[in-house]
């Protein structure tokens, strides 16, 4: 964030020389749209990816995120997914967890520290699910139905969408369930069909420019829940997997556009 | 014969019924993956007979079980006696407010009504949403008497008594709004000098 600032204040002076201010602001403009901050959570969480840690001193660069150990360039845009050592569906912030304690040998309570960040104190999931999710811009959305856990899943996650609970009686279709809705001025994408699924599902995780912070899709859906007025969900629990599962599939077929910039 | 039937049947839809949790087992998933924090209670996430049959039917129950739910929910509203009419400027400012009720709310503050999330209301505030029908004018065409009035504050009460499974929330039933705050909505939606109704 800083490097960026820098390097975007750099160039005001060079504008202030060139005596052509509109030209240069436009240009200033598109570098900013250009430079999206979602690439410096990346690289950090590359730098992350790669560094020996916990009691085993490994980096996570063995990790199984469903294609193979180690193999990251696409790997979730096929994530949730079910995996034969956990025999469990996983998401891609419940299989990081797996690999920092499977592989890195740390405890669960060290590898969950903290999930979500704030400016003044990062998170290492964010950092990590920035560059997981950044290795796989391009890729087609590929989300598997095959294993009989998956259509478990699957079909779980299509009951919970359409669950009403809480004090309010939402469920999530209660505001992504019905086309060309807005609450205030925000748009809704109907979560259910596979348009709205694939324009929103691409473009998360996120960096929000009114948090300053890239927030994943576990992040994503706590929120919901909590302007739903529900409880709050356990991290990385099933009914977050099987969500998530249930509208990554429906956005399948779609190529994966993250990390996004929401306002 | 009858038996034959249903025979097949469970054959026909044996994959699909296998994959498929029962309402009943994704409530316990729901009851087990989530907590309380702050002031919301871990058991919200436990359905009541409306949410359960909304659910169940897709938001479109038979007309009878709609009628028997609608006349039950009719039941928990209390009707205070008198004029219902508030103050429609504390009306506006609680239409305003989105705040209150979540798990990062603090107790004890007051909340919103966060009518603006999904309804328009009065002209001048153009950030509203379009999840409910729009409420622009809605005292001009409807007039102020005590019917309106009445039907109003019940609709804010409890939104399941007129429609069993409509999206509002049941903001009295559910402890969102005093009724005071209730009546100030009613003004704001009623009263001739509200920015609603010029």
């Amino acid at each position: 964030m800083i490097r960026f600032a820098i390097l975007a204040a750099s160039l005001l002076p060079l504008s202030l020389a060139a005596q052509d201010t509109k030209k240069e602001i436009e240009r200033y403009q598109q570098m900013i749209g250009e430079g999206s901050p979602a690439e410096l959570w990346e690289m950090e969480g590359e730098a992350l990816w790669k560094k020996p840690q916990g009691p085993k001193n490994v980096s996570l660069e063995k990790c199984d995120l469903g294609l193979g150990a180690g193999k990251v360039a696409g790997a979730y845009a096929q994530l949730p997914r079910w995996f034969k050592d956990t025999d469990k569906v996983q998401d891609l912030e419940s299989r990081l967890l797996t690999c920092m304690t499977a592989l890195q040998g740390r405890s669960l309570k060290d590898a969950t520290a903290r999930l979500f960040g704030s400016t003044d104190r990062p998170s290492e999931m964010e950092y990590l699910v920035a560059y997981v999710v950044g290795q796989s811009r391009g890729h087609k959305m590929a989300v598997p139905v095959r294993h009989p856990k998956e259509k478990i899943s699957y079909e779980l996650g299509k009951k919970i969408f359409f669950y009403r609970a809480g004090n309010w009686d939402f469920s999530c279709a209660s505001c992504h369930g019905e086309a060309d809705k807005r609450i205030r001025m925000q748009d809704l994408p109907v979560l259910s069909a596979p348009a709205g699924a694939q324009k929103a599902y691409t473009s998360w995780p996120a960096y929000r420019v009114s948090t300053s912070q890239l927030k994943t899709m576990q992040w994503r859906l706590n929120d919901c829940y909590r302007q739903m007025r529900f409880p709050e969900p356990d991290f990385a629990s099933e009914v977050t997997i099987a969500l998530t599962h249930y509208i990554a599939v429906t956005a399948n077929g779609a190529p994966y556009r993250g990390p996004g910039t929401k306002r | 014969m009858k038996l034959a039937r249903l025979l097949a049947c469970a054959v026909l839809f044996a994959p699909l019924a296998l994959a498929e949790p029962s309402q009943r087992e994704v409530q316990d998933i729901y009851l087990r993956d989530f907590h309380t924090k702050g002031i919301v209670k871990k058991d919200a996430v436990a359905q009541d007979a409306v949410q359960r049959i909304c659910t169940m039917t897709n938001d479109r129950p038979s007309a009878q079980v709609a009628k028997r739910l609608e006349a039950d929910q009719m039941k928990t509203i209390a009707f205070p006696s008198g004029n219902l009419m508030g103050d429609w400027k504390r009306g506006e400012d609680i239409a305003q407010s989105g705040r209150g009720m979540t798990f990062s709310d603090a107790p004890n503050v007051p909340n919103g009504g966060s009518c603006y999330n999904c309804h328009q209301m009065a002209a001048h505030e153009v950030s509203y949403g379009t999840l409910g029908p729009s409420l622009l004018g809605f005292g001009a065409k409807r007039g102020a008497g005590e019917d309106a009035q009445r039907y109003v504050y019940g609709k804010i009460y409890n939104a399941k008594a007129y429609n069993a499974c409509s999206q509002m929330p049941r903001l009295g039933f559910s402890g969102t709004l005093t009724e005071q705050q209730i009546r100030d909505l009613v003004a704001y939606l009623l009263d001739p000098a509200s920015p609603v109704n010029r």
